[in-house]
């Protein structure tokens, strides 16, 4: 694709994590095309978007699971390469290692970063400071506990530890709370929320739900493959991309938000926006309205652009 | 609807008296129609040798179990079971260590996998008792020729079992481990290995069989001790009075074996159970 630098504004590199004009495609099919973000440190960014839609993908392009077809993906300047500690990741399932107890699982990240004989020096070091996160998990009484054991909830809360002793840069969620019951579910949310407030992490989270997504995140990133360019209206093979970008306000980390009308008002934009199929807008005119957003166009689409 | 005629429907239900009781229902008239035919027959012809009576069969394990054999000066039925218990120690273990990690290799390496999975596949349906002859050429009749054929009789076997077990470890799993400051290397070994154990020794168990099945061929055919040469000696004299011992003294060794590995299975491993779920 010709890239233009846009006109709104070429990315900051103060970014913690640059994506630009990433393209995936898995032989002929094209998931995503044409996907430029930048995070900043301390940010709850969510990913919302229709099923199938690449949301997944994005993550695990950024996580190095997987590279992109084309483009550029950089964290702290630097270009990603296979999975590493700076990034952690919390799953919906397969988070968590079945053979080792909640403490195991906890001090793995410690254990294999550490050289073989440091493994031994250091372990009671290891495991104080697994204890210093199980306790905010409320869950040191609960150590020597198999994940099969442990409920949704808390297997999730035990991924959350073996993440975050890692202390990484950013932390990617592909669904965490997308297996759990409604109560348990709202309850992780806000636990969330106080663990990022705690530490001032870098979040990523995806997730297919829109109350999920407005209520937890201090910016929404929705990504539709439902919009239209000057490829025309019968182009079928078109890769998601992100059609939406709001700043959000974190008024107070209390599920009451859920019930505001404004809240309310926000999740329909976003469902026309990235979920209704027949509303189409031109990548011209998305809804990118987080400060840090940009976009590269190609030439035709800049001069259009400009020409509004 | 009676009582009677629910045990025989598909919404039984037999308490667990009942169920032990007719689990050793078979067994019991098994063991009632042999002892019935060894009585006329040995009433009718007192040195019948084909159905010998439970005395008879006590009196010979008696002289092969404890009593020296003068000839050799040991126990013989000692002897036996310790150098056929070494040969399917030393055949299904070397299998089982070579399996392993041949098979996460190749699991975990997609490289390794593809260079290496359809040779093992071919080997792994070659009958190993159909290149006997060629192992006793190459190996000569001694005991080398008998572990390798055990050995090669398991292990293709093993390393496919392990790789297919190693490439159902969720990718997130590897993923996870490498953000968690893993090597390659720690990955295979430290993430994947204690993993698939469990599954190796469940391998080994389901691989006892056919072990046991080589060990006795290669006995029968050429050795100068073991149980399964032992019951291929006597069959010349029709010595069913310590074939049939013999066979049931086997047939407990296969069982403690198994319970064993079962045991070890669910005593080391009590995740793996439930968590195959």
């Amino acid at each position: 694709m010709n890239c233009v630098a846009n006109a709104l504004e070429v990315g900051s590199t103060k970014a913690l994590l640059h994506v630009e004009d990433v393209c995936k495609a898995y032989g002929p099919k094209v998931v995503l095309e044409n996907i430029d973000l930048n995070v900043r440190q301390g940010e709850l960014c969510t990913v919302v978007g229709p099923s199938g839609c690449g949301k997944s993908t994005l993550l695990r392009l950024i996580l190095g699971q997987e590279r992109p077809t084309s483009g550029k993906i950089l964290i702290d300047g630097q270009p990603v390469g296979m999975p590493s500690p700076e990034r952690g990741v919390v799953y919906q399932k397969y988070s968590l290692f079945p053979h080792l107890s909640v403490l195991e699982n906890v001090v793995l990240g410690k254990k294999l970063s550490a050289s073989f004989l440091e493994r031994f020096k250091l372990r009671t070091h290891f495991v104080e400071e697994a204890k210093f996160y199980l306790d905010k998990m409320r869950l040191w009484d609960h150590r020597h506990k198999y994940p099969h054991e442990l409920s949704g909830g808390m297997q999730q809360r035990v991924a959350l530890a073996q993440a975050l002793i890692m202390k990484p840069e950013i932390l990617l969620m592909d669904e965490p709370f997308g297996a759990l019951d409604p109560g348990t579910r709202e309850h992780m949310q806000v636990f969330l929320l106080e663990l990022w407030e705690d530490f001032g992490m870098t979040v990523f989270f995806v997730t297919h739900d829109l109350e999920e997504a407005v209520f937890l995140g201090t910016r929404i990133l929705v990504l539709s493959q439902f919009y239209s360019d000057d490829r025309g209206p019968s182009f079928a093979n078109r890769g998601a991309r992100i059609v939406a970008d709001y700043p959000l306000a974190r008024s107070a980390s209390s599920t009451v938000v859920k019930e505001q009308a404004e809240f309310g008002k926000l999740i329909q934009d976003i469902r026309r926006e990235g979920f209704d199929p027949d509303y189409l807008q031109h990548v011209t005119s998305f809804n990118l309205r987080h400060s840090d957003s940009f976009q590269t166009l190609t030439q035709e689409e800049y001069d259009e652009a400009n020409h509004r | 609807m009676g009582n009677r005629l629910n045990f025989l429907g598909i919404h039984a239900e037999p308490s667990s008296r009942v169920r032990m009781l007719v689990g050793l229902l078979p067994l019991v008239v098994l063991i009632c129609a042999y002892l019935t035919v060894s009585y006329y027959r040995l009433h009718a012809n007192p040195r019948d040798k084909l159905t010998p009576s439970p005395g008879r069969m006590i009196e010979a394990t008696k002289t092969m179990a404890f009593t020296k054999d003068q000839r050799t000066g040991t126990y013989l039925m000692l002897s036996d079971t310790v150098s056929s218990v070494k040969r399917i120690a030393m055949g299904l273990g070397s299998a089982a260590l070579v399996g392993l990690v041949a098979g996460i290799n190749m699991g975990m390496l997609p490289g390794i996998g593809a260079t290496f999975l359809p040779i093992v596949t071919f080997f792994s349906i070659i009958p190993p008792l159909a290149i006997l002859p060629i192992l006793f050429i190459l190996f000569g009749v001694g005991e080398l020729g008998k572990v390798m054929l055990i050995f090669l009789g398991a292990v293709f076997i093993i390393t496919r079992d392990m790789y297919y077990t190693s490439r159902t470890i969720p990718r997130e799993q590897i993923v996870k481990a490498l953000t968690l400051g893993a090597s390659q290397f720690e990955v295979v070994y430290q993430v994947v290995l204690p993993q698939i154990m469990p599954r190796l020794l469940v391998a080994v168990r389901l691989s006892l069989g056919a072990a046991w099945l080589f060990l006795i061929a290669s006995e029968a055919i050429a050795s100068t001790d073991g149980l399964g040469y032992r019951i291929f000696l006597v069959r010349r004299y029709l010595a069913m009075d310590v074939i049939i011992p013999y066979v049931l003294w086997i047939t407990c060794l296969g069982f403690v074996m198994d319970s064993v590995l079962k045991l070890l299975v669910s005593w080391k491993y009590p995740w793996f159970e439930a968590a195959g779920k």
